[in-house]
């Protein structure tokens, strides 16, 4: 049985498209250190550093925990990188949990960023490499033909990508951390705007952010004098699969519903849309809302939509299972940081300290997160009350 | 704290090019290897997989994911990555283990670095504002730690000479180096000088391997009826990245990671040490404060073939090697991340 | 210190470093061969699926493909989307069609242009083929297929999209 482990501790960045004011470090450090503000702690409290982030071709620094070691305190002390493509915000938080829950440490900080004003991502991503054909034209390009699938499997209506578009932005509206502020979002703005890979216009897409998110996370006698409310860790749970097998629903993924069901159960979740109070979900491209309804058990396959078109998913419209209320991935896209903000922002609501985005009264909430050919899954349940 | 067991471990041959051969068709072999030594069909039959890689020694992003089409992830499995030594990817798993959230796991590292320039590659590593756009390859780094150890009489030419010397000599009993021979300290001194004060002999060369390992439960281990050898303790320490606020002749960071881990408490009869550069051996090995009753690297160490990515792992395996052989009892493997030794990690392994 | 100083917000360090990229066992197989103009897959021993391009295993069992399977120029489109936005280090001018083509024989697709089309009438289940480059052209490279091209064959049902033998619909 694994020990006990709550976060005591989140600190975010203003995501932004550029944040010339600081470096990589700086950055990592803004983070860090507005963590360690809220949890009223020190450098010298934390026991061990697991850093995260997406390719390291992202920046152009390999392996960038060794240049970062000083700007989060970490001399002298365990420092772990890990790296799981667009989830690994989220493994970064359950590698750190592990240090804890393991009994191993009482009290490490994990960091997770992504600077991509000092790169581009799109080229590290359609790196060509010889051989093969060049068609890689960003991340879009290669899910557009999934959600395209998707579409005609549930035979959704074609607004169900704009819906989340708007939604998700009002969301964000109410976050001043988010990337973009469009309180005044329309869908008719969503359906004008640029199309770029067919199904997918530029409104439904995420931004290009600069940003990092920290997290303190301690062990339950810690936890129970932390300064603030902590949100106790009730589950964790990673899955993997291939990017290409033969027969693989690349729509409804194995791996995303074998994780869902695990952390579920270790939660003691049986009926996810009722015993949940809200989920913050990796959602890059607004259609991945139904479909990871669909994949997470919120609804019956093939009727997500419908949960997004009644508004359930909406914090506006009073929905059961507001979904994103930070605005999620499509208001702010630090990459290698977006799936450390999911599970950040879910235990900002069971802590009761979400601010304007805050889900009244929320006990348990899910983080979640993705990455590669949607096939690396890692998801936790944060709630209020020890298990 | 639940024990861990070392169950399986393969490396393959170091070759300087491997040719033909991609990343998963480097990693296939030795998993098969590995599974077959514990009597496992693939990564369905292990509670947790970790790997270690690292993109740039291809210079293609995500090299990792193909790494997972080796495994037979379907259903999907439990499964992370680290981009670092795939020694980091064993302690991670380890964390697994203890929390209870596996029985066993499954550990690989690989790289492929004949592609590109591996110490080029290995500068954009550094400080990306004021180091990185110097260009300072990793061993001109390591020649800058040479010479401050020479010039402060810590050590002599001839010391580490006979570093290599015993490396070659050692690493004629490994059938996996890539560099071995009966090489007297002399030959190596009547070298010409390459990075002053390196030779081409004081770093190790350029690699092209993987390796994989299995870890365990005792219950699991003693379920699966194979030997075992016992992780002791395990501890890593990373130090400052400004090469001008460390001693450079010492290696702190390691001796704090050896004290957490446990060394002190038994005799050390076998060291492997990831030392990628000889002066670097003699710096570990007075830092771990071993002496005459320590083998230092019997397999050769990283001087006879260094694959990145995974030689810290295989450190850990090959001193797991000599325990179940019967060789030894008890025995420490380190490995190394990041310019001039600042991050080290220190496993302790007992016989069961 | 003069205060009128300028602050330094960006500095610009390029990366350049040069590989001797290597594809693999098993693509260089596929690669010899479709440099003669024949697009080949290899199949899995376990579980019998034929991968094209083949990467040198297959992802589902984690076992290398051995045995090499000549494919169809014929393909089925499993999904496609079209493209308003160009794609770093190629001509092509938007909008374009990217598809997932499976090729008869074959249980997996792949990503390749479409074009000789109406953008609008392409569907998922629809029947393609390949256009290849002038012979003189090819070389150890996918895009010896210039594109796939509609061609006048009924809709491939859905649940039989890359399971078609070689010999196409009808076989």
């Amino acid at each position: 049985m694994a020990n006990l482990a709550a976060v005591v501790g989140i600190g975010q960045t203003k995501y932004m498209t550029k944040r010339l004011d600081v470096s990589i470090a700086g950055l990592v450090r803004e983070a860090a250190v507005n963590a360690l503000q809220d949890a009223d702690l020190t450098w010298d409290d934390i026991d061990a550093v697991i850093l995260g982030k997406a390719p390291d071709m992202f920046e152009g620094v390999i392996m960038p925990e060794a240049y970062l070691t000083d700007a989060l305190g970490c001399n002298g002390k365990p420092m772990l990188r890990v790296h799981t493509a667009g989830s690994v915000g989220g493994s970064t938080a359950l590698v750190a949990a592990s240090h804890v829950q393991s009994g191993m440490f009482k009290r490490v900080l994990t960091v997770a960023f992504e600077k991509q004003s000092e790169s581009n991502a799109m080229w590290a991503l359609s790196n060509p490499q010889p051989f093969s054909t060049h068609l890689n034209a960003g991340a879009g390009g290669y899910f557009a033909p999934i959600i395209r699938e998707y579409m005609r499997r549930s035979n959704a209506p074609y607004n169900v990508g704009i819906k989340v578009a708007v939604k998700d932005r009002l969301h964000g509206a109410r976050n001043p951390l988010a990337h973009l502020q469009k309180p005044d979002i329309t869908m008719q703005e969503v359906e004008d705007s640029f199309m770029l890979w067919d199904p997918i216009r530029f409104l439904e897409a995420c931004p290009s952010s600069d940003g990092a998110c920290a997290m303190i996370i301690a062990n339950e006698e810690l936890a129970d004098k932390s300064a603030k409310k902590p949100a106790w860790i009730r589950g964790v749970a990673m899955r993997s699969e291939p990017t290409m097998f033969a027969g693989r629903d690349e729509v409804n993924p194995q791996a995303g519903r074998d994780c869902a069901a695990d952390v579920y159960k270790q939660a003691g979740i049986t009926d996810p849309r009722k015993d949940l109070d809200c989920a913050e979900v990796y959602v890059p491209f607004s259609w991945y809302e139904p479909m990871w309804l669909e994949n997470l058990g919120f609804a019956p396959e093939g009727e997500g939509w419908k949960l997004t078109m009644e508004g359930a998913t909406s914090l506006d419209e009073g929905g059961d299972i507001p979904w994103n209320c930070s605005g999620g991935v499509l208001s702010s896209n630090a990459i290698g940081a977006s799936g450390m903000i999911r599970f950040a922002e879910a235990a900002r609501q069971v802590r009761g300290d979400a601010g304007a985005h805050q889900v009244e009264g929320a006990k348990l909430a899910l983080g979640h997160a993705y990455g590669g050919g949607a096939q690396f899954f890692a998801m936790w349940v944060v709630g209020s009350e020890k298990p | 704290m639940k024990e861990i067991a070392i169950v399986g471990f393969k490396q393959s041959d170091s070759v300087s090019d491997a040719g033909a051969v991609n990343e998963v068709e480097m990693i296939m072999p030795v998993l098969s290897s590995v599974f077959q030594q514990v009597g496992i069909n693939n990564a369905q039959d292990v509670g947790f997989v970790c790997s270690g890689s690292c993109d740039y020694l291809q210079g293609a992003a995500f090299a990792f994911v193909a790494g997972v089409d080796a495994l037979g992830a379907v259903p999907p499995i439990k499964e992370s990555h680290v981009e670092m030594d795939a020694a980091w990817a064993l302690y991670e798993s380890i964390l697994k283990i203890r929390m209870g959230h596996a029985e066993s796991a499954l550990i690989y590292g690989f790289g492929k670095s004949s592609p590109g320039e591996l110490p080029i590659v290995m500068s954009q590593q550094l400080d990306p504002y004021y180091l990185a756009p110097l260009w300072v390859d990793s061993i001109s780094l390591a020649a800058l730690q040479a010479r401050l150890m020479l010039d402060q009489g810590l050590i002599t030419e001839r010391d580490m000479a006979e570093v290599v010397s015993r490396s070659r000599r050692n690493a004629m009993n490994n059938p996996h180096a890539q560099l071995a021979g009966d090489v007297a300290p002399d030959d190596v001194l009547a070298e010409e000088m390459y990075l002053s004060p390196l030779r081409k002999a004081d770093i190790c060369p350029v690699s092209d391997g993987a390796s994989a390992m299995i870890i365990a439960t005792v219950d699991k281990a003693k379920e699966w009826g194979v030997p075992y050898a016992i992780i002791s303790g395990i501890d890593h320490r990373i130090e400052t990245h400004n090469l001008g606020m460390r001693d450079l002749t010492d290696s702190v960071s390691t001796r704090t990671a050896a004290k957490r881990a446990g060394m002190d408490a038994g005799k050390v009869e076998v060291a492997e040490l990831y030392a990628p550069f000889s002066h670097q051996e003699i710096i570990l090995s007075r830092a771990l404060g071993l002496g005459d009753e320590t083998r230092i690297n019997p397999s050769g160490g990283v001087l006879a073939g260094n694959l990145m990515m995974a030689s810290g792992l295989s450190r850990i395996g090959e001193v797991f090697n000599r325990i179940v052989s019967g060789e030894v009892q008890r025995g420490i493997a380190h490995a190394t991340s990041g310019p001039c030794l600042q991050h080290n990690l220190v496993t302790v392994l007992e016989k069961a | 210190m003069s205060e009128e100083q300028e602050v330094v917000t960006v500095v610009k360090a390029p990366v350049y470093l040069k590989y001797n990229f290597t594809a693999g066992a098993a693509p260089a197989r596929f690669l010899a061969q479709i440099k003669k103009g024949v697009l080949t897959g290899q199949r899995c021993p376990k579980c019998s699926a034929v991968y094209v391009p083949p990467r040198g295993s297959c992802g589902g069992c984690g076992v290398a493909t051995e045995e090499e399977v000549v494919l169809s120029n014929k393909a089925t489109v499993q999904s496609f989307t079209i493209v308003y936005i160009p794609i770093p280090n190629n001509p092509i001018e938007p909008p374009y069609i990217i598809a997932n083509v499976v090729p008869d024989g074959a249980n997996i697709s792949f990503i390749h242009l479409m074009s000789e089309c109406v953008n609008e009438d392409v569907h998922i289940g629809a029947r393609v083929e390949a256009v290849w480059k002038p012979k003189e052209e090819w070389d150890f490279a996918m895009d010896n297929i210039r594109y796939y091209r509609p061609i006048d064959e009924p809709n491939v049902p859905v649940d039989q999209i890359g399971k078609l033998p070689v010999t196409g619909l009808e076989g």
